[in-house]
Order: C-alpha cells, then structure tokens, then sequence
C-alpha cells in the first residue's frame, strides 16, 4: 500500500512541477553546462564560494604564513607578491589573517543561517500544516518579531547573552527566525493543496507521514534557495556585530574585526580596511548570485 | 472609517505591547544575572548582602510576574526606566539622540529615494540594453556591502585623500553627508529592486499598450502612467526601509563618531544597560507601527481603487 502512495506522490509532482522526464535527464545535464558558459557570473560566484568554503575548512591550503606571527620589521607593508593584503601594525601577514578569519566568519554564519532555518521552518511548517487559531497565533508572534529591525532585535539578545562568536552567531540566527517561518509557511500552504497530498491523505497516511515525507520535501527548495540568501545576509550580520566589537576578540581574525582593526590607520594603510571588506563584499555577492541562479533553476 | 481607524489604531497598540513584551523576555527573563554580570562581584569583592541590595533597588529580586507587570505599568506612563550606565531616564537619553539620528535618517531616506527611483527609472527607460544590465547589476552590489566598511572607504577617500568633508563629528550640514550615503546605499538598492520590478510589471499592463497606441511618447507612459501605479506598492515597504535606517544608524554613528540614537544604542550593548536597550528596541518598534499606520490609512486616499476594509486585509504584510 505504501508502495503504491509513493508511486502516485512521484507522478503527481512530475506532473506539476515542471521538470523533464528521466529519459532527456541526459540532454538537460549538457543544457545546464551550455547555460552555464552563457552566465559567467554564477560559475565566477560558485568558484568563489568554493574556494572560500575550502579556506574556512582548511586555511594552511591557501596561506602557509602563521597568522598570529608578528614581526616587526615588516609593519604596514603595502600589497605586494609576498603579502597580497599588505601586513598589519604588527607585521602580521593580512592575507594570511583574512584566510584563517573565514572559518569564525563563516562558521558564526552558519550557525546563524542554522537557527533561523530550523526554527523557522518548524514554526512555519506547523502554522501552514495546522492552520486555526495556533497559525494565526504563530504568525502573529513572528510579524511582532518583524517589527523589531533585525539588528536591533540580535542587539538586544547579545546584551542578554554576553559577547563572543557563538552567541552573536545565535543571537543573528534567532532575529532570521520570522523571514524563514513566513517563506515556509507560504510554501506549505501551496504544496498542501497539491492532488498528491490529497491522494496520500486519502490513502489514509498519517499526518506526521504526510507532513514528514510528502510536504516538507516539496516545500523545501524555496526554503534552501533562502537558506543561501540568508547565509549572505548572517556573513553582514555577524560581522557587523563583530566590527562592534561584541564577535570575536582580538588577536583572533575574524572578517568584521579585521576591518574594525584596519579603522585606526585610514589615511595611512587602506589595504588593512580593505582587503578584508573586499572579501566580505564578494562572498555576500556570490552568495545572492547562486541564490538568483537557484531561484532561476526552479522557475 | 472611523471603524476602521479604531481597529488600526487598537491593532497598533497591541503590536507595541507585543513588542515590548518581546524585549522583556529576552532581556530580562534569559538566563544570566544581569548584576553579577555588571558589576563582576567576584572580582570587586561586593558582598552579597550589597548585591542583594543592588537587586531589590532595581526590582530584581521580585518574582517575574511582579517585575513584569512593574515594567509594563510603568512603560504604558511613559517611565522606561533609568540607566543603569548614568542613572539617567531612558526616555531623557533617547530624546536627546533623537534630533542627530533624525536629520542623519532623513537626509539617507531623501538621498535612498533618489537614487534608487532613478536607477529604476533609468534601467526601465533606457533602450540601450548593456545601461540596462550595468544598472540593474547596482543593486545587488549596494546589498551586499557592509555599512561599517562603505563608511570607512568614504571616510578614507573624501575625509582623508580629499579632504572634503570632516572625518567625525555632528557639526553642520557636511558632516551629515558621508553618514548619510553610508546609510542610503543599502536602501536604495532595495527601492531601486522593488521598483525597477513594479515599473516592469506596470509596463506590461494592456493600459500602458493603450496609452502607446494613443501616441503617447515611451518616457510620457514610463513617467506619466507606470511611475504612478508602480509606486504604491513600493510604499508598502516603507516600514522596512524606516526600520533598516535606524538599525543602518548604529554602524553609521559609530563609524563616523557622531551623538544619537544608534550611538546610545552600541554603548548600552557594550555596557549591557539593559533599560536602555529596551527603549530603544520600544522606540524602534513605535517608528515601524506608526509608519505603518501612516501608510494604511494614506494608501485609500492615494489609490481610490482601495477601500479602508480591503485595505486592513491587503496591507497585512
């Protein structure tokens, strides 16, 4: 029995969503290649998201310096072959710095881009699954929590929490929580109408089953297109909070803290503000851009 | 109408308290000893018993039901509290910011609609489509540069390279500017996507053929017809983008070392000034309902199409 339901649930989404038939799945691979030459932006952005996720992972691929060793004699050296970044007020390599930054700036993103999915997600997938007064209830707590910016709100729960990385990271994440709930309670909303929710309700599937297997899977792609939204906007978040001194603590690198250290020496070093803000600008960028793409793909 | 303006009106102070309430429970009922945190009791060899006497000064040592009501009726008489920084009132400390941060707010809103209406109406406009592509590659890019570090190249290339505007401070008209853009790129970006798109939309409506076939010249349909109906739901996004200036404001402030409400803002988080933290959170959620309410009941008198009951169930973000 279970057997057929999922057999009418796979027809029924290849009937509505507007996918090819396995048979071409083989055309469409060297489609996707062709397109993909034709938008240099998205391969550039993808590269660059690659390359930076391999700098968080292990940073020695990329810069073999020692980003906490000093030396002196080298202060404030402009950019050049040996330092890309230029060195710090204490001679410290900033290429170096910034490499072994994007793993605090990229994991507190992550963390952050976590929480809020999560969260959110659950309240949205309840709020559009149950619907009644506990949805409206829910989503009336999430639009006050839309009336709060959201900096100001992840402020607020820093001033509760304390300072440090991991709390700035969760404090970023719980402020995301309404945007995600909204999107995936739009989603289920639509996805709960679809004739194959119908037929595996009528095939008398629990709910947590139809929820669990049948709902949520197609709710998702809108909500990960988000996810990576939203992992761009927690990299701004995060660092932001960081350059305000309540992240990471000095003479940890971190994205946001680097530009917050390179502030004493505008007018004399503009490589040590930058350089690292140069890196944030580009990861924020190629992540909106893989997210359009994403969208794009669905579409 | 009056109705209506009741129900919008109660609906507007329910969000406050809900707002206020949401401030309260994270900042007062997380866990954490916001005194032993302040005053680091170890390490200042406080004894216990002037701990305690600390608290019960400031209605900690009542249980939460109390504490709460407490604040709330003294929120709803307009006493926030005092600082626990300086012993100052918040509703004092936030009045005084206000002035800066509301010249600072207005002149980036002014300076956001500008140039984001004119990167849309460019984009839309243009027959050349290389301009097109470059301006609507703008926004994305104006999204996603952080507020502190544009501050810091501005302050880098015209305060210190051209010297052309001072590097810090609130003293006159120029050392509003640079805070300002600082602020206004982001919101431009985000007027500049959402209009560009409406323009579209609006173009492509059987009207706009209409008003082609009758001879009317393509920028008398963009400026005359589209521009009109493509701005109103742009104003729906007016709270958002007040809200967006405010929290732009406490990076702008404290990049460029000028007084008001986003400064106050980052030294009560640095001194964790639990009070003044939930002014400003009370404040900034006051600022979106007002706004919003603003924009409810001008939006029927804008769109003659709208009446106030379908107005309350579309404006529903």
């Amino acid at each position: 029995m279970t057997l057929d339901l999922e057999l009418v649930d796979r027809t029924a989404t290849a009937g509505t969503a507007t996918r090819a038939p396995a048979a071409r799945s083989t055309g469409r691979h060297w489609g996707a290649a062709r397109s993909s030459l034709r938008r240099p932006g998205l391969v550039l952005s993808v590269l660059w998201l690659a390359a930076v996720l391999i700098a968080a992972v292990a940073p020695g691929v990329f810069a073999s310096t020692d980003p906490l060793r000093a030396a002196p004699r080298l202060k404030l050296q402009p950019p050049s072959w040996e330092h890309p970044f230029g060195t710090d007020q204490l001679g410290r390599d900033l290429f170096s710095r910034t490499v072994h930054g994007t793993g605090l700036s990229l994991g507190s993103a992550l963390i952050a881009v976590a929480v809020g999915i999560v969260v959110g997600s659950l309240v949205g997938l309840v709020a559009g699954f149950v619907r009644g007064p506990l949805d409206s209830g829910l989503m009336r707590a999430m639009d006050v929590l839309l009336a709060i910016p959201a900096l100001l709100l992840s402020l607020a729960l820093v001033t509760a929490l304390g300072f440090g990385t991991v709390k700035v990271a969760i404090a970023v994440g719980i402020a995301s929580i309404a945007a995600c709930a909204r999107v995936m309670r739009s989603e289920v909303l639509r996805v709960r109408e679809s004739p194959y929710i119908e037929a595996a309700r009528a095939g008398g599937a629990r709910w947590f089953r139809v929820l669990g297997r049948h709902v949520l899977p197609n709710a998702a792609g809108p909500v990960l297109v988000l996810a990576v939204m939203e992992f761009g906007t927690a990299v701004l978040a995060v660092s932001a909070l960081s350059f305000l001194g309540y992240g990471a603590v000095p003479p940890t690198p971190e994205w946001g803290s680097l530009v917050s250290g390179g502030r004493d020496f505008l007018g004399s070093a503009w490589w040590l503000t930058v350089m690292p803000g140069l890196t944030i600008v580009l990861t924020v960028l190629a992540t909106g851009r893989v997210s359009q793409g994403g969208r794009e793909g669905r579409e | 109408m009056t109705g209506y303006l009741v129900r919008r009106l109660g609906q507007a102070v329910v969000v406050l308290w809900a707002a206020w309430t949401v401030a309260w429970l994270v900042l007062w009922a997380l866990p954490g000893d916001a005194v032993e945190v302040r005053l680091g009791i170890e390490a200042n060899g406080v004894t216990p018993e002037q701990a305690d006497a600390l608290r019960a000064s400031m209605g900690l040592d009542q249980p939460w039901p109390v504490q709460y009501l407490t604040g709330l009726g003294r929120a709803l008489t307009g006493d926030l509290g005092t600082s626990w920084e300086n012993g100052r009132p918040v509703t004092a400390l936030l009045a005084a910011g206000l002035q800066a941060t509301l010249a600072l707010t207005a002149l980036a809103l002014l300076l956001a609609v500008v140039f984001g209406a004119g990167i849309a109406l460019l984009a839309t406009g243009t027959r050349y489509r290389r301009l097109n592509r470059a301006l609507l590659n703008l926004p994305p890019l104006g999204v996603a540069v952080p507020g502190f570090w544009l501050g810091l190249i501005l302050l880098e290339v015209f305060s210190f390279r051209l010297s052309l505007f001072p590097a810090i401070g609130n003293e006159g008209f120029a050392s509003l500017v640079l805070p300002a853009v600082t602020l206004a790129v982001p919101t431009s970006a985000l007027i500049a996507q959402l209009l560009s798109r409406s323009l579209q939309d609006a173009l492509d409506q059987p009207w706009a053929d209409t008003a082609r076939a009758k001879g009317a010249r393509p920028s008398r349909v963009l400026l005359g017809h589209a521009l009109r109906n493509a701005a109103l739901p742009a104003l729906t996004i007016t709270g958002l983008i007040v809200g967006q200036l405010l929290s732009g404001a406490v990076v702008a402030e404290t990049v460029f070392s000028r007084t008001g409400l986003g400064r106050l803002t980052a030294s009560a988080v640095t001194a964790q000034d639990t009070p003044v933290v939930q002014g400003i959170v009370l404040f900034a959620a006051l600022v979106f309902v007002v706004v919003n309410l603003a924009v409810d009941l001008l939006y029927p008198l804008l769109d003659r199409r709208i009446v106030p009951r379908a107005a309350a169930k579309a404006s529903r973000p």
